[in-house]
């Protein structure tokens, strides 16, 4: 059992969300990697295939490709088969916009955080919250 | 590093200037501070790539902005749609996917975007300037403004295009600082006294894309090309095989008068030589079937055709004569169609086979009336994207061959 952790954040969109962690090394992207009717992997290239993100705290090293992934991430976003929450360790402009554009449409807000990832695993119970100063606290369970 | 807003940006932020330019701030600011941008600096035009319909976020996100009595604050022009509005009748699609994919487009003019719908807005009278800062969207578009003409512009898309457009402002990052374009790694063309031809463009860019990564690739040793539309083929197959944003050609593209001002007198990071034979082998993967394979359509113009391209088909098209019936798809903008058209230059060309094709694509949407055979295009764009998004089979040749094998009904191809 491991002890809980937390750790401090920066978000790119903020927001809370709690989730099982799906971990991933190589990145995903949202355009041609994720099926937004029903959250499920797609990408015959990624190890995550046929896995699916729905309501997990999704956590990876970056995002990753086309522009049009933004599309992708709000769409599923307004589809509910988003990820409860995003981790990543490097700043990725184009899941904030399709978060952010989201939070816009529909006022779901799904947390795009920016935190070291390396000792998550999938599985793990993740609760993304606010701190006061407005930063991110990430913890794990 | 902070994101610093000027009062103006604050103001906007803040609403006082309506709904949709506050919401437009907000996603603008969202997206600077995740690429870390220090500021937001003025942007003199845009290019929109929000007009092809992927779903009701893309939609609901116009309307809403339409809705806060949205207007666009700097020129801004449209690419292509999933509809020709100038030939009724030509894209094929059921009624519950054409409601919205018409209403993206025409609720984009209500915003104030110029209803261009071209991927050419380079061929517009909004053609940018050397130096200008603009925020555009379209990979094609954006290599070719960037590179060929030397306006500033990051890789836009989704989304923060418009909101570009709608603040006319766009994070000072990138592309849009000197000190970023300097070019990176090095292409050596190695043929010698190469002949200025179209698929030798098309080729070295299939090349760069595939090998450059993120870093920009500066080519030495390229014929000075015929035309433009040379280089619109070459930044067209780099954006496709890669990310290339820019370019530099030595001696030929305006920030590479020298191999040292295109390196910002820098080291190349790597150096890559191209022979006659790399060339060969990038051109040789575009296509599937070999000669003679029987043909069902010939696809032109990807990116959209120029006038000038359209002055070489005309004569062709005439000397070659092709009437077998097999059509001749040509992809234009609405404006190079309507010059076309005062000037009497399409007339009694359908006899050839020719259809002229305007504000969409043959390969985004339902035109070809034929999925079976071989489709030929002198287009490497056209030839990646094509199989995998309308389930056609390709023959790249240039335009030449892809008449002559028109005329032909099988592919026929001229030793290169």
């Amino acid at each position: 059992m491991t002890r809980p952790v937390e750790r401090p954040g920066t978000f790119l969109v903020v927001g809370e969300g709690e989730g099982e962690a799906l971990v991933f090394s190589q990145a995903l992207s949202f355009w041609g990697g994720i099926d937004a009717a029903t959250g499920e992997i797609i990408d015959h290239s990624h190890p995550g295939l046929g896995q699916n993100v729905a309501g997990k705290i999704l956590v990876m090293p970056s995002g990753r490709g086309s522009s049009s992934s933004s599309s992708v991430l709000a769409e599923a976003i307004r589809r509910g088969t988003a990820p409860a929450g995003i981790l990543i360790e490097r700043p990725d402009p184009i899941l904030a916009v399709g978060a952010i554009v989201a939070e816009f449409l529909y006022e779901i807000r799904m947390p795009l955080v920016v935190c070291a990832i390396a000792d998550f695993v999938s599985g793990d119970r993740v609760v993304i919250g606010v701190r006061e100063d407005g930063g991110a606290i990430v913890r794990r369970t | 590093m902070t994101l610093e807003l000027t009062a103006q940006d604050l103001s906007m932020l803040d609403g006082e200037r309506g709904p949709s330019s506050a919401a437009a701030m907000k996603i603008l600011v969202a997206f600077s501070n995740a690429v870390g941008a220090g500021s937001l600096l003025d942007i003199s035009g845009a290019h929109i790539d929000g007009c092809l319909y992927h779903g009701k976020a893309g939609l609901d996100f116009v309307e809403r902005l339409v809705e806060g009595g949205g207007r666009v604050q700097v020129p801004t022009t449209l690419n292509v749609g999933s509809f020709d509005l100038i030939h009724p009748g030509m894209v094929k699609m059921p009624a519950a996917e054409e409601v919205p994919a018409r209403r993206l487009m025409t609720a984009h003019m209500e915003l104030g975007c110029e209803a261009t719908f071209t991927c050419a807005p380079y061929q517009s009278r909004f053609r940018p300037q050397f130096g200008q800062q603009i925020a555009w969207g379209e990979s094609n578009a954006i290599v070719f403004a960037n590179s060929v003409i030397g306006a500033r512009t990051n890789r836009y898309g989704d989304f923060i295009d418009l909101c570009c457009a709608m603040t006319g402002r766009a994070p000072a990052w990138g592309l849009h600082l000197s000190e970023n374009r300097r070019g990176r790694v090095l292409f050596e063309l190695d043929i010698t006294n190469p002949e200025p031809g179209d698929s030798l463009f098309v080729g070295v860019g299939l090349i760069i894309g595939q090998a450059s990564g993120d870093r920009i690739p500066v080519v030495s040793g390229l014929p000075q090309p015929r035309d433009e539309d040379q280089l619109k083929a070459l930044g067209a197959a780099a954006a496709t095989t890669g990310a290339v944003a820019l370019f530099h050609a030595v001696g030929i593209t305006p920030e590479a008068g020298t191999l040292d001002e295109a390196f910002h007198g820098h080291a190349p990071e790597e150096t890559i030589r191209i022979t006659r034979a790399d060339i060969d082998h990038a051109l040789a993967r575009l296509s599937t079937v070999p000669d003679g394979a029987p043909l069902s359509a010939v696809s032109l113009g990807t990116p959209h055709f120029s006038h000038e391209e359209w002055m070489r088909l005309l004569p062709l098209l005439r000397a070659v004569a092709p009437g077998r019936g097999i059509p001749i798809y040509v992809n234009t903008g609405r404006a190079t169609l309507t010059r076309l058209q005062e000037e009497g230059a399409l007339a009694g060309m359908e006899a050839f086979g020719l259809i002229p094709v305007a504000d969409t694509c043959t390969y985004v949407t339902s035109i070809l009336k034929r999925l079976d055979g071989v489709v030929m295009t002198n287009s490497g764009k056209w030839a990646h994207y094509a199989p995998g998004n309308i389930g056609v089979t390709v023959a790249f040749a240039d335009m030449k061959d892809c008449i002559r094998s028109a005329a032909a009904g099988h592919v026929v191809r001229s030793a290169s």
